[in-house]
């Protein structure tokens, strides 16, 4: 997948200026983070599932060798084959000798991020095999040549209106001229034209949500069970997961979901959720005849031990993401990769260097509400400020932000100086705005004043009026 | 005005003063001093202080916010408290400084200590001095706008308002969404001004929605951006930091005039 994080500016200035675009993400600012306040207010055990939650996840991080070991066995015993991949390439190039090997030429995918982290339809494409996305939210991306905004509703940059025209332009085999008013109608339109999909694909392509080590399961959860036809139609079912989404047993399982539809959507659980072990046994009546497991690392591993460990505890709820002023602002195309929104500014430096992302861990005012939603507490802000601290080191911010902060710490030092130079700026900027207290340019501060005014100080400083009182005795 | 039993000794508070205070809005010092002194604390403003060194911090410089740091604990380190007002700055020295010193073995437990004894002014009046009431009276109707790092890092959102709720005349008016940020994020509004623009557009619609008399909040960084912009916009809208109103100190021009 095409990198435009360094471009993070200029997308975003282009997205504030999308009118559809902010109606669009006027969902994400209301919907979403209103349902998840009920639901977890709903729940009153919220809170100390979080916790568990995060325990369960510290533990199987801190042990994920021993975890990742096991999950490989039972899938083995189950029937099934796992394929270890390093990197994106790896992972691609594993896929297509599945391909290759059971002469697959059509496949129905499931949502994954992880497929979407390792360009996998553009390179299925040019391997003339024909990937179709069957959650709706991407196969209507798909159709238009997009990348997902958002990690769990990939198509919510889009209004009704954009899909009918896709719609009307990409399924030229029905009527020019039928009737496409309601949302049920487009919806009707789509799974009519996946059904198709789903019976003559030869290999689906599933995510994970999480693996199981106890039982060698994958979990995959969705609103819609396309995922299960995915997984159980074609003659093979490829499940591409990371190798961070392994959980201990089936119980922590249980204890997790209850958290991520919760953070996610505010649903107590999402509509279906399916766990699928290994390939057709001989007494069931449906399910793939093969089962491969492709677990990714590119890069996790590596975050182990590191401050950014933690990311590895993320179950891609998009609370943060929900919740972030900035990603409600801009939406998820801005952040240039695959991953948007804090949880995205955390790992896609991690993913692909804080060289080429280095714009995202800075474009958050750090207010903290991603922290507060996440249902896995994992420290965002303090993560962004740790690649802040990277490109700090390796002189990756602009020289001028770096200029003016080395001299004004260099102020900040040298008190007797600094008295003099804030008394100086407080009186200057007084006789600059005047009677009616407000300053309308000021050098070195045009990103303020093109859109505010700057209030003016009172006057003197307050430690100069401070030591006059003390002076006078009060 | 408090519940301060008379006899007690009194404590010794040492004010953070915040740099925006002291450069952009004296008043709020002194109403600080006022507020702590009503209430029985002796207070002092140690001359070693310049800022919390949070701007450094938040852009990865860490040596130069070790440096400030230290001279931060080394001058207010003897006092029984310290009290800042501003969630932001009083975040930084009770919840930053134990984290930025944590690998370092000679001034670790230093920090702590010194964490231990900051508080956020509202917090520090309500919670360790057992206030309850101001003796203050404003004709106005106030919508508060709760600043992040105060309300996340701090639990600040209850202690103003009780404390508001006690002077004469004023009606509390909530906003929608007011625990969003206002788009401020330090040099943030200058790095992303476009997004920065966008965020403290929304939050000024909510202000407006109240037609309130009077916006509030406890910290000037957010204060100083939601006034800029109400007033961008032609707002009549006045803009205070919170403890103006608690001190009764409302006699000079709000933050970016009137009108």
């Amino acid at each position: 997948m095409k990198v435009s994080s360094p471009d993070f500016k200029n997308i975003a200035s282009q997205a504030l200026e999308d009118k559809q675009l902010q109606s669009a993400l006027f969902h994400v600012r209301n919907n979403f983070t209103t349902k998840r306040t009920k639901a977890r207010h709903d729940l009153p055990e919220f809170d100390a599932l979080r916790d568990s939650a995060r325990a369960i996840k510290d533990h199987t991080l801190a042990h994920l060798d021993f975890y990742l070991d096991h999950y490989e066995k039972k899938v083995i015993e189950n029937g099934g084959k796992v394929h270890w991949a390093a990197d994106a390439a790896e992972a691609r190039g594993i896929i297509m000798d599945i391909c290759r090997k059971t002469n697959a030429r059509t496949v129905t995918k499931g949502k994954s991020m992880i497929s979407e982290e390792i360009g996998l339809n553009e390179f299925l494409e040019a391997n003339s095999i024909v990937p179709v996305e069957t959650d709706l939210g991407e196969y209507i991306i798909q159709l238009r040549g997009e990348n997902p905004s958002h990690i769990i509703a990939p198509a919510v940059h889009l209004n009704i209106d954009q899909v009918r025209d896709e719609f009307r332009k990409k399924h030229s085999h029905l009527s020019p001229n039928r009737p496409m008013v309601e949302p049920q109608t487009l919806l009707s339109e789509a799974r009519q034209v996946l059904r198709e999909k789903f019976l003559t694909a030869d290999l689906g392509i599933t995510g994970a949500n999480f693996l199981v080590a106890e039982t060698g399961s994958s979990l995959i959860v969705t609103n819609e069970g396309n995922g299960d036809l995915t997984q159980t139609l074609p003659r093979v079912h490829v499940v591409l997961a990371s190798i961070e989404k392994i959980v201990p047993t089936l119980e922590d399982l249980a204890q997790i979901t209850r958290v991520l539809a919760r953070s996610a959507t505010g649903q107590e659980m999402t509509v279906y959720s399916t766990l699928s072990t290994g390939p057709r046994r001989k007494q069931d009546v449906d399910g793939p005849e093969e089962y491969h497991v492709v677990l990714l690392d590119n890069g996790r591993s590596s975050m182990l031990g590191t401050e950014f460990a933690e990311m590895l505890r993320c179950i891609r709820c998009g609370a943060c993401m929900n919740h972030c002023p900035v990603y409600q602002a801009v939406g998820g195309h801005a952040y240039g990769w695959v991953y948007p929104g804090p949880m995205g500014a955390v790992l896609t430096p991690s993913l692909i260097g804080v060289e080429q992302a280095g714009h995202l861990p800075n474009a958050s005012t750090f207010c903290g509400r991603c922290e507060a939603v996440c249902p896995m507490h994992i420290p965002l802000p303090k993560m962004m400020r740790s690649w802040r601290e990277r490109e700090f080191e390796q002189h990756l911010e602009p020289a001028g932000h770096r200029r003016n902060l080395k001299l004004w710490a260099w102020f900040a030092k040298h008190r007797t100086l600094y008295r003099m130079v804030t008394s100086l700026a407080a009186r200057m900027m007084a006789i600059r705005g005047g009677s009616s207290k407000r300053i309308k340019k000021l050098p070195m501060a045009e990103g303020w004043t093109k859109h505010r005014i700057m209030p003016a100080p009172e006057g003197a400083t307050f430690m100069k009026l401070y030591k006059r009182r003390l002076r006078k005795g009060r | 005005m408090s519940n301060i039993d008379e006899t007690s000794p009194s404590r010794e508070v040492a004010l953070f003063v915040t740099c925006l205070v002291d450069l952009f809005r004296p008043t709020v010092g002194f109403a600080s001093i006022k507020l702590l002194e009503d209430a029985g604390c002796q207070v002092h403003v140690p001359v070693r202080q310049t800022c919390c060194g949070q701007p450094a911090w938040n852009s990865g410089d860490r040596k130069d916010t070790l440096d400030i740091a230290k001279q931060v604990i080394e001058a207010f380190e003897k006092y029984e408290y310290v009290v800042a007002p501003s969630g932001s700055c009083a975040g930084m020295l009770k919840i930053h400084y134990p984290e930025l010193f944590r690998d370092i073995p000679e001034w670790n437990q230093r920090s702590v200590q010194f964490s231990s004894k900051v508080f956020e002014l509202t917090s520090f009046l309500t919670e360790i001095l057992g206030v309850t009431e101001v003796k203050a009276k404003l004709n106005s109707k106030v919508t508060y706008h709760d600043a992040c790092a105060g309300l996340r890092e701090l639990n600040i959102s209850g202690q103003p308002r009780q404390l508001l709720e006690s002077v004469e005349g004023l009606s509390l008016h909530e906003m929608d969404d007011s625990e969003v940020c206002c788009g401020f994020g330090g040099t943030f509004a200058v790095k992303y001004s476009e997004i920065s623009n966008s965020i403290v557009t929304e939050k000024t619609a909510n202000i407006e929605k109240v037609t309130p008399d009077l916006l509030l909040a406890g910290d000037l960084g957010c204060l100083l951006n939601m006034a800029g912009k109400l007033k961008y916009q032609g707002s009549k809208i006045e803009v205070r930091h919170v403890a103006e109103v608690l001190a009764d100190m409302c006699d000079g021009k709000p933050i970016a005039g009137r009108g």
